[in-house]
């Protein structure tokens, strides 16, 4: 359902044209990423303790749980952002800590934050995200992938003007680019959207998976996505 | 690579164009401060084109680290800062950006303006030419050792105070070797030592600073 | 025969061994201040020029030494706590910078009250004095950059990346201030210029460098335990110990 925009501002011509970079080779079966025995603590309070789990290719894998229970710092932690207390992330067998631009330039992280700066429009601000980030961002695809999640005609307003929802859209439209990047780990992707915009990532996430890539995910929305292999692990917020 | 780094600096001018009002209060920041030496020591010509290369030398200093919490402050609240860290290019790098296009925005400017400013303290020529060298050389250098303070203060309650406390000691020998380029240029002796030394300083920042600030980031942001 | 090295790199082990050591510093550290400010303040001869207000570098030269070598030794902790993630070494570090600070401090004093008989002046931009400050300011900052942060591990890295930053930049600003200096204040005498030592002048001093240095360790050894406590204040022998002082108060 597209949102009713109108075209306002200039598109800016200061952004780099991208048009030599060569294409993300999409890699067959990822490697797969493992947590071992990982502990987190926050502040006084132990989050998990002795949390294991393993993400293959084609898998799914939803982190739940109470607020506070550690989901967002439990991602950060899959991401190498945080480090944890005692354990450790690898990636095909290598801590992420010491792989670092190799394990990130594979993966996809969406914050609770949305990523996106005031000033710049949506079509601007996607392809920043999209170049920091390795994948291909060129400005038709861009066009094509804020079309898809319902944002035809917001491409060259400043985020500023934009809702809550039409931002997160913004955020999240990185993941119909990101098809190269076999992981990916979102917080809460479906927080301030509505129905049609849920159908579109649940979609989005779907189609990842059969693809082949892994997806792990937090949510208080009890989404309905096909994969093959699903997994649930619940963080009860309070270990011993 | 080279492509990711090209974007983070032109994303960084693009902003500040988009809100040059950042931009412009460091200049005029700069201007007010230069302006605030005569009314507080007088105005008679000798004693200010002695102290001129100090006073040019210690405002663009101040104007400089008011600028550094603009840094990184915006990108960290907003969540863009964890996607650099999380990028395929390494941070070391997307920080060396970062400063650079930071430089560009608050520190040109700086230099730019010096020589109009000299003016109004009967600076003699001949010295412009080493004072504004001085300036373009040591102005990189105090945005490299700033952007380290501004990673470890990032996010914190009261970061701008705790910022200048932290770099401040830091900034103490390329104020001293820039302003004394100038100095050395009136005496005579001439200022092509001081610069090297400058030049030397930036080549050293510009080789650590960027990475020392990138692990100053991923400590403040776990 | 091998040496387990990492024996006393938990809290919990090192706590009673930092509190014998501290014991023991402290008591050599009485001794050999004792013995040096005797030496120094009636065994020395007068001197030739300054007459004897030269007696108070015997506190001022051996402090100002204290200063900069517990720097470096606060980043070496620090360094070390980065590199390999060890809690204690944070806490060593955190430990030194108070102790550090207050030889910096004492070092200026005893400089003005130098200056003051020597110079006619409080304060004077000698080339020391002025590293000394800034020396100081930078103390200060890795205490203020501490206590702003909540987190203890935030902390105890950040404050390490400072020190780290900060012990490559001493001697640079060392070299350059004393470049400042001379550059500005011409051929006049310098308060760290001493022509001839007397053999009891040097012997004096050395003592009560060793005294400040068996004090600082002292000092920092209790203040490791008092921050081990604090930070480990949730485990068991934290507890156990707390208990048992308290019995012993009441």
């Amino acid at each position: 359902m597209p949102s009713a925009c109108s075209p306002r501002s200039r598109r800016s011509s200061l952004l780099p044209r991208r048009s030599s970079a060569p294409p993300v080779e999409k890699t067959p079966g990822i490697p797969s990423l493992e947590a071992v025995d990982l502990r987190c603590v926050r502040g006084e309070r132990t989050l998990f303790e002795s949390l294991s789990f393993a993400l293959k290719g084609g898998e799914l894998l939803r982190i739940g749980g109470p607020n506070g229970s550690g989901k967002t710092s439990l991602l950060r932690i899959a991401c190498g952002l945080l480090e944890p207390d005692r354990g450790e992330v690898r990636w095909g067998g290598e801590s992420v800590r010491r792989l670092k631009e190799e394990f990130w330039a594979r993966l996809l992280y969406l914050g609770h934050a949305n990523a996106l700066k005031d000033d710049l429009t949506a079509a601007e601000n996607l392809e920043v995200a999209c170049t920091l980030a390795g994948l291909v961002a060129d400005g038709g695809r861009v066009g094509e992938a804020l079309r898809s999640l319902g944002l035809a005609g917001c491409e060259n307003l400043p985020a500023r003007v934009l809702s809550q929802g039409q931002r997160r859209r913004v955020a999240l439209a990185r993941l119909a680019l990101g098809g190269g990047t076999p992981l990916w780990v979102l917080d809460e992707p479906f927080t301030a959207l509505d129905a049609a915009a849920i159908e579109c990532v649940q979609d989005l996430i779907g189609g990842h998976v059969s693809r082949g890539g892994g997806v792990i995910y937090t949510t208080h929305y009890e989404a309905s996505i096909g994969a093959a292999v699903s997994r649930r692990i619940d963080l009860t917020g309070s270990a011993t | 690579m080279i492509a990711a780094l090209r974007c983070v600096i032109f994303r960084d001018l693009l902003l500040a164009a988009r809100r040059n009002s950042d931009v412009l209060t460091v200049m005029l920041f700069f201007v007010i401060v230069v302006s605030l030496f005569p009314l507080g020591i007088g105005p008679e010509p000798k004693l200010l084109r002695t102290v001129a290369p100090g006073v040019l030398w210690v405002a663009a200093l101040l104007a400089s680290m008011l600028a550094l919490n603009r840094m990184f402050a915006a990108d960290h609240a907003d969540g863009t800062l964890e996607q650099m860290m999380l990028g395929a290019t390494p941070l070391g790098l997307v920080v060396a950006a970062k400063v650079f296009a930071h430089w560009l925005v608050t520190g040109l400017p700086l230099v730019l303006i010096s020589p109009v400013l000299a003016i109004q303290f009967d600076l003699p020529r001949e010295l412009f030419g080493v004072l504004v060298l001085s300036l373009a050389l040591g102005t990189p250098v105090l945005s490299l050792i700033g952007a380290i303070g501004a990673a470890l203060t990032l996010g914190l309650r009261g970061a701008g105070a705790l910022l200048s406390l932290l770099v401040l000691p830091l900034y103490v020998p390329v104020l001293i070797i820039g302003a004394g380029a100038a100095d050395a240029a009136a005496s005579g002796l001439g200022g092509n030592a001081q610069l090297l030394l400058l030049g030397a300083m930036l080549i050293f920042a510009g080789a650590f600073a960027p990475w020392a600030a990138a692990a100053a980031l991923r400590i403040s942001v776990e | 025969m091998s040496v387990n090295w990492f024996k006393y790199s938990s809290p919990q082990t090192f706590f009673p061994l930092a509190g014998r050591l501290a014991l023991g510093f402290g008591a050599l550290a009485l001794v050999a201040c004792a013995i040096g400010l005797y030496l120094g303040f009636f065994v020395a001869p007068t001197d030739a020029q300054q007459g004897e207000s030269y007696r108070i570098i015997f506190i001022h030269v051996p402090a100002a030494w204290m200063s900069m070598f517990l720097y470096v030794v606060m980043a070496f902790w620090a360094g070390l706590g980065l590199a390999f993630n060890t809690r204690l070494s944070g806490m060593m570090a955190s430990a030194i910078a108070p102790t550090g600070a207050l030889f910096t401090f004492i070092a200026l004093w005893t400089g003005s009250f130098w200056g003051k008989p020597t110079w006619g002046t409080w304060w004077v931009w000698d080339a020391r004095l002025t590293s000394e400050l800034i020396l100081l300011f930078l103390y200060f900052g890795f205490m203020a950059l501490q206590a702003a942060i909540d987190d203890p591990r935030r902390a105890d890295k950040a404050g390490a990346l400072l020190a780290l930053v900060g012990v490559v930049n001493v001697p640079i600003i060392y070299f350059s201030v004393k470049w400042w200096n001379t550059l500005h204040q011409g051929a006049s005498v310098s308060l760290t210029k001493s022509p001839t030592m007397a053999t009891t002048m040097l012997t004096a001093m050395l003592i009560m460098t060793f005294g400040f240095w068996f004090y600082g360790i002292a000092a920092v050894l209790l203040r490791a335990r008092c921050i081990m406590l604090e930070r480990e204040r949730g485990s068991d022998w934290a507890a156990q110990y707390a208990r048992g002082y308290a019995r012993t108060a009441a």
